[in-house]
């Protein structure tokens, strides 16, 4: 058979693709990311992702900060959930130090990340309904996260970056009416999730725009190592607390959400279904919560209590050793992979000790860059509008893209 | 005209009250000068034009997409004629008896605007908006039509007075025969097809701020940007009041005596119009700010393979009742 007739015309002028520039200032990418995506009509037929716009060298920082001056660096990763990368920093270094933290402080270190889950699914999911147009349900989620955020700051001193943990413990133990507060917020906080579910599981519109949407099989799942919600989303029951447990999550009663479809609706059910696993295993570890201190009394790691350092010579030698410059704890020569679930999945620390007091080579596992990668075949083939939806469900932070 | 600066505070302290938020509180007493501020603020700011744009399309689009808007209001009869001075005053701009004919020009007219300003812009972003803009609403408009064309079936008349008159009766006296409880479908049909026409959400595609940025009015800045902004606003109000002329019964309430033209009673009916508009208004704001919104092919979808058959069928209903 002959070829197709060209048009008819004054002259075959033919279809080119468009490039677009998505970023790094764009109301869809929340925070500074570069998409350069090429588009035939409003068809992407290719997406290119650019890094390095939120470059903070931490990795390089952490070799000439010691461990307890890191965890401050460790907040600016994935600034949306700091707790959780203070805990995962230090239960890393603890695991190479083998120090044993408090069983309060176990609990309390629970406690405290999965609020931080908690902050950072319902913002994240408030986002996706953002970008979809439901304006309305993002700022019942901010204020849900403000909420939150009042919590930390009672706790820690910081809304966002809460420099919380220490190696061995914690900065300080909770104020005392932290249990009322959480379980305050515990009380109503299912009352929104149900209103959120409410605004958008029936939604027509909604699940027109997310099922189906940026889909990503398990098998390709496993190929570029995404984990988290995103993992979740598409049938593979991963998740750091359960294959590996940590401060004692075994312990809890809880299940791993997991959906099978892989799209941006999958996603979504994912992190709604996390968020009551969430405030079940809240429940649980308030109950639990034992008293006592909250700091490991080690004192080649952790500081001796104010009031013998001022009374007691061995206590204050051991603040001296710790506190002055070109002094404070000195691992053995060694190596440790460590990692825990963050918000947007495994969170690893790789930590080379060369035995001085900072670390030799310091190597972050960030959930969002190796769950990023998957994101130009999740968009390729979708429309503008898709691309917009599926960055939302990934829920890239910035931060943790650049080191 | 006066009304939009109205519901831009309405839509704000709507919008508040949907998001657990306070809303305006600030300029003058609950706010109510804030419209106004922003107005102020809009005049001060600097008129970009920037480089490599169609200069003439540029500047002329704004109003290309206000005046209809602003027209649109004028073919609308809001009252019932006024007895002043022993002479019948209607309570209309514009009377003509083509009244329906013309509010469908005008806002097939609105799109003119809205690819302008896309084109002109020389801006991706606002290219995509404005071609948008233009198939949707060409796909809406003919929806709208079908919509109206059952309703013009059932009044036999394109004067919008005459449609309002036809609703003026009741089934059973209390019940009014308005064309929204006659035509129900085409009531809907035509409601979503004016969420369309005016781009609101769920139908903002041309503006889209998610994936658009600013959509057709990306570029767009100072007095230029909030003439894009009124029209919105004055489309959506003259699509309200549309919608209450020809579904709702325009000025009428049921079993009212429309021979009655003493000026007290036609304020009254005044009154009753901008009640049932406000309700509409109402609706409108609450959609916006509870609906995401379509993707683009999804909208195509809607209007072409399932508001145009049932506009179509509708017709095709109201024909054989009108001949049985």
């Amino acid at each position: 058979m002959s070829a197709q007739a060209p048009p008819q015309g004054p002259k075959n002028l033919g279809t080119k693709t468009m490039t677009m520039n998505i970023g790094p200032q764009h109301p869809a990418t929340h925070g500074t990311l570069h998409l350069e995506v090429e588009v035939d009509g409003e068809i992407v037929v290719r997406c290119r992702p650019h890094l390095g716009y939120l470059h903070t060298g931490f990795e390089k920082l952490a070799e000439y900060r010691s461990y307890n001056q890191f965890i401050t660096l460790s907040d600016r990763l994935n600034y949306l959930s700091s707790l959780n990368n203070n805990i995962g920093f230090a239960l890393a270094v603890e695991e190479m130090l083998g120090v044993e933290i408090t069983p309060r402080c176990r609990v309390l270190r629970v406690i405290l990340a999965e609020l931080g889950r908690l902050g950072d699914h319902v913002l994240s999911v408030g986002l996706q309904a953002m970008d979809l147009g439901a304006f309305s349900v993002m700022l019942w989620a901010f204020v849900e996260r403000e909420k939150l955020y009042d919590i930390f700051e009672a706790t820690s001193g910081g809304r966002l970056t809460t420099s919380w943990t220490r190696i061995g413990g914690l900065s300080r133990d909770v104020p005392d009416d932290f249990i009322p507060m959480v379980k305050k917020f515990l009380e109503y906080f299912p009352g929104v999730i149900d209103e959120v579910e409410k605004m958008l599981n029936r939604n027509r519109i909604f699940t027109k725009r997310t099922r189906g949407v940026g889909v990503i099989s398990r098998d390709d799942v496993i190929a570029h190592g995404v984990t988290g919600p995103i993992a979740r989303g598409s049938g593979l029951a991963w998740d750091i607390r359960r294959v590996r447990p940590y401060l004692g999550y075994e312990l809890y009663d809880f299940e791993v959400p997991v959906e099978p479809d892989g799209d941006v609706w999958s996603r979504y059910r994912v992190r709604v279904r996390e968020m009551r696993e969430s405030i079940r295993i809240l429940n649980q570890a308030i109950d639990a919560l034992p008293d006592g201190p909250v700091t490991a009394i080690d004192t080649k790691f952790t500081l001796p209590d104010k009031l013998s350092v001022y009374n007691d010579m061995e206590a204050l030698i051991h603040h001296f050793k710790l506190i002055m410059h070109g002094h404070g704890f000195q691992p053995a020569p060694g190596e440790i992979y460590a990692s825990t679930e963050s918000p947007n999945g495994e969170l690893g620390w790789f930590i080379v000790s060369d035995g001085t007091r900072n670390p030799y080579r310091l190597r972050c596992r960030p959930p969002s860059f190796i769950n990023y990668t998957a994101f130009p075949e999740m968009v390729r083939g979708g429309m503008i509008s898709d691309l917009v939806a599926v960055m939302a469900s990934l829920n890239v932070i910035a931060g943790e893209l650049d080191r | 005209m006066q009304v939009v600066p109205v519901l831009v505070w309405v839509e704000r302290k709507v919008s508040a009250w949907i998001q657990d938020r306070v809303g305006p509180n600030r300029v003058g007493p609950l706010g109510l000068f804030q419209p106004l501020a922003d107005a102020i603020k809009l005049l001060f700011k600097e008129d970009v034009v920037p480089e490599g744009t169609d200069r003439f399309l540029f500047i002329l689009a704004p109003a290309v997409a206000f005046a209809p808007a602003a027209l649109l209001a004028t073919v609308i009869p809001f009252g019932q004629p006024m007895m002043v001075d022993g002479e019948l005053l209607p309570l209309q701009v514009c009377r003509g008896n083509v009244g329906v004919l013309l509010t469908l020009a005008l806002t097939g007219f609105s799109v003119y605007g809205l690819a302008f300003g896309g084109w002109a812009s020389n801006n991706k972003y606002a290219m995509l908006g404005g071609l948008r803009a233009g198939a949707q609403m060409l796909s809406y408009e003919i929806a709208m039509g079908l919509a109206l064309v059952s309703v013009l079936m059932t009044a036999g008349s394109v004067d919008l007075n005459v449609i309002v008159l036809d609703q003026t009766g009741t089934w059973g006296g209390f019940i009014p025969k308005w064309n929204a409880l006659r035509q129900p479908l085409a009531f809907v049909l035509f409601f979503i097809a004016a969420f369309a026409e005016t781009n609101r959400l769920p139908f903002d595609l041309p503006e889209c701020e998610a994936e658009l940025v600013g959509g057709y009015h990306t570029e767009y800045s100072s007095m230029k940007f909030s003439l894009f902004f009124l029209a919105e606003y004055a489309a959506m109000f003259a699509s309200c009041c549309l919608i209450t002329t020809l579904f709702l019964g325009g000025w009428s309430l049921p079993g009212m005596d429309v021979h009655n033209h003493s000026p007290f009673f036609s304020l009254l009916t005044v009154a009753v119009f901008f009640a049932k508009v406000s309700v509409l208004l109402f609706f409108f704001i609450v959609v916006r700010w509870t609906l995401p919104r379509f993707r683009f092919d999804q909208l195509m979808h809607l209007g072409w393979k399932t508001m145009i058959p049932l506009g179509l069928a509708n017709i095709l209903f109201t024909g054989a009742m009108a001949q049985g």
